[in-house]
């Protein structure tokens, strides 16, 4: 007796998570759900806004606008993407693994710890527009930044934004001064969950600080780092705001090396896809980018999660 | 529970009667001839100030910043920021739905720029002045030809009239005038600028003596832009590239190469913007008035201005920068009250002498001008005293615009953009051409690309 009247409240709980749920849904599928689908629809049309007869061309295509996305160096802005992204990434990733482990360890016993982790944090609160201009006023030949440059010896002429190594590097570093917080407390949050007894047995083993991190902290941190890698790696493949605020929209400066060369340094994909709505609000083009944007995301967050998921195994 | 629902019921009561009284007021509308709400669309409180101060009748709306009434027609004042194409997405979007959109809802005026004039001017979303019962050559006689030229579509209509002339010279620093041409007088520095070939060699004389002519790669871009002999896009929708932007990119290429600017951009907060300033080394801007009142600043310690030492001359050749143009959108319901502020505003010789006086504008009106002009008393403070008036109304004259079309603004922010890197040196000519056709390919899917060439 006692059994059914359980079972009969568990199912009644059940329902009242579906009825939970019904709100997320709804709005993804009317803000997620339905643009998604109207993008890979637009995508086989030239759709957009005619400067001349004030009038939406709508026209069925077919793969047109995609055999164009070819012509056009989309692989390069792919590329450019993923450059500035790893520029960031790897400095990023590496920075915040050390501030974990030292913030997580409780022997070191770091004075105001709460303090630090507030203050590393902070830089992803200020959006990422106010942080570009910053920066570019900062480092724009009339700012302060390029004073002390002068002051060792750089030329009052030379523009760092003019140059396409420094140009990106800025790009990188801002994104990395926003995310490596953010980054450090999801890793802290994996190690302090890591059971203390085990770092307490290594130690009695007599294991350094380096084998303990190599051989107890990063095996065990694995899925918080893949995690961080795929949502760091969509975020990247995404970047728009700096790159956009810190060349003013253009890109530039332009690029001299084996690849196309019509193609920005600094122009990201998402940089491609503003203009591609700015002036013409031209949906076809920009959806067939959108399309291909996808697939890309889907089949890298793919493959590195298979890649680390066999390890794991 | 029970009160949030009578508290409900009151609201859809309400909400009933209020809607009931609105339609009562839209019925109004309908039986009359014209509308009760007058919707002008803008991106800024400019024309809003000057309508508020100088159109007969107008009173504020205390509550509402936004509104206003002249008479019993409300007016209301749809302000969108122009940042990032803003404005006009939101004026495409209700012109688009004007024929649908309710009498209380359609847009009446709209204010457009020079840039982008012509995607308003040609498609039948804007009226034709005379249309709206405007004697053009009659009433709107004083006006510049140039400001008509902006705003007449390629049948000849005029679609749009502007209560302001935007004239500019060349802006040049008294002090370096002397130190290096020997005089700072207006008529002997014009000589030394008088066309581009002298503009070189002046220019060639300031690096010399350690000075730039020009602080940027585009500051001189205006002046050749103003006065090609072709459209940016022809009739076949090809990309053409005019023989006077060619002149610009070989006078840039030669500057840049010889240190004869400062290779800072418009509006760069670098050596453009400390060009200002009396520690500055450029000699010469190119500007209209409003560009000296608000965008050198003048009023700073330490700035040229500030000391007197700017002077104004008409320069290589005639050009303008700037203007707002009012236009009436096709399908409004207040036609005679569109009309009369359209002539109140732009063409009524006693309401532009008061907007010079109150708003310092160039104002829209030949005779009204020239006598401001002839005027000793006025003089420019930041010109040490000169009288800014004559040498625009001059250059006003010399300006003729025949060529334009919807894509300007487009492809001439982007063909800057990519001629900057062949300046630098970042890119060939041939590879800076390239990136420029993938720039408007991306921004115009319309336009063909393919003829551009030297």
């Amino acid at each position: 007796m006692n059994e059914t009247v359980k079972k009969h409240s568990k199912l009644g709980r059940d329902k009242w998570g579906y009825i939970f749920l019904i709100p997320f849904f709804v709005v993804f599928l009317v803000f997620s759900f339905y643009p998604l689908i109207q993008t890979i629809y637009f995508s086989f049309f030239d759709h957009y806004f005619s400067q001349t007869d004030f009038d939406y061309v709508n026209e069925y295509v077919g793969l047109k606008n995609y055999k164009e996305l070819f012509s056009a160096g989309t692989a390069r802005l792919f590329f450019n993407t993923m450059i500035l992204w790893v520029m960031g990434f790897v400095p990023q990733i590496l920075v915040s693994l050390l501030l974990a482990s030292w913030f997580a360890n409780n022997r070191l016993r770091i004075r105001a710890a709460g303090f630090f982790k507030a203050v590393i944090y902070l830089p992803n609160l200020i959006m990422a527009i106010a942080f570009g201009m910053m920066f570019f006023t900062m480092f724009s030949r009339s700012g302060p930044v390029h004073q002390i440059f002068e002051y060792f010896g750089m030329s009052k002429d030379y523009d760092l934004f003019f140059h396409i190594a420094p140009t990106r590097s800025l790009i990188a570093f801002i994104n990395f001064i926003m995310w490596f917080g953010n980054t450090t407390i999801l890793l802290m949050a994996g190690i302090m969950g890591i059971n203390e007894s085990l770092f307490e047995a290594a130690e009695v083993d007599g294991a350094s600080q380096f084998q303990v991190f190599r051989k107890i902290t990063l095996p065990i941190l694995k899925p918080i780092l893949v995690y961080v890698l795929i949502t760091s790696l969509i975020g990247g493949i995404q970047m728009y705001d700096v790159p956009e605020v810190v060349t003013k929209g253009s890109g530039m400066p332009m690029n001299k090396d084996i690849f196309s060369t019509n193609v920005p340094a600094a122009e990201t994909v998402i940089m491609r896809l503003a203009q591609y709505i700015s002036k013409s609000k031209n949906y076809g083009a920009a959806g067939a980018l959108s399309v291909m944007l996808l697939f890309i995301t889907g089949i890298l967050s793919f493959v590195v999660y298979k890649f680390m998921a066999k390890d794991e195994e | 529970m029970k009160k949030a629902a009578k508290v409900l019921s009151l609201v859809l009561v309400l909400a009933m009667v209020v809607g009931c009284f609105a339609a009562c007021g839209s019925k109004d509308a309908e039986g009359g001839k014209q509308g009760k709400v007058l919707n002008i669309y803008c991106w800024n409180e400019e024309f809003k100030q000057r309508l508020e101060a100088l159109y007969p009748g107008y009173t504020k709306d205390e509550k509402d910043a936004n509104k206003g009434k002249i008479g019993d027609v409300t007016v209301v004042w749809n302000i969108t920021a122009n940042e990032g194409m803003a404005y006009q997405n939101k004026l495409d979007e209700a012109l688009k739905n004007q024929k649908d959109a309710k009498a209380d809802d359609k847009v009446d005026l709209f204010l457009i720029e020079a840039d982008y004039a012509l995607k308003y001017v040609e498609p039948n979303v804007s009226m034709s002045l005379k249309d709206l019962g405007i004697n053009v050559s009659k009433d709107l006689a004083n006006q510049y030809k140039y400001t008509q030229d902006i705003v007449t579509d390629s049948k000849g209509n005029l679609k749009g009239a502007s209560w302001q002339g935007c004239p500019a010279g060349l802006i040049y620093r008294t002090d370096i005038a002397e130190e290096v041409l020997g005089t700072s007088d207006v008529d002997k520095v014009q000589e030394a600028v008088k066309d581009w070939a002298s503009f070189e060699a002046t220019a060639a004389k300031m690096q010399e003596k350690g000075y730039a002519m020009v602080a940027g790669f585009d500051d001189s871009y205006r002046v050749f832009s103003n006065n090609v002999t072709s459209a940016w896009v022809d009739a076949d929708k090809n990309v053409v590239v005019d023989k006077r932007i060619w002149d610009w990119v070989d006078q840039t290429k030669k500057f840049t190469d010889n240190n004869y600017n400062l290779k800072d951009s418009l509006w760069g907060e670098g050596p453009w913007k400390e060009g200002f300033f009396l520690t500055g080394k450029t000699f010469c801007y190119f500007g209209p008035a409003w560009f000296i009142d608000f965008c050198m600043n003048c009023t700073e310690p330490g700035s040229v201005g500030e000391a007197g030492k700017w002077h104004i001359t008409v320069g290589p050749e005639g050009f303008f920068w700037g203007g707002t143009w009012v236009c009436a959108a096709t399908g409004t319901d207040n036609s005679e009250l569109v009309k009369d502020i359209i002539l109140k505003m732009t063409a009524d010789t006693d309401t532009l002498v008061k907007l010079a006086e109150k708003f310092s504008d160039f104002v829209n009106d030949k005779p009204a001008m020239e006598k401001l002009a002839a005027d000793s008393k006025i003089g420019n403070k930041y010109l040490g005293g000169q009288n800014l008036y004559g040498v625009l109304a001059e250059g006003a004259n010399k300006i003729s615009i025949k060529y334009a079309s919807a894509y300007d603004q487009g492809c001439n922010e982007n063909f800057q953009a990519c001629m900057k890197e062949y300046f630098l040196g970042n890119a060939t000519f041939e590879e800076a051409l390239e990136a420029f056709k993938q720039k408007i390919k991306t921004a115009y899917p319309d336009v063909k690309v393919d003829k551009i060439a030297r």
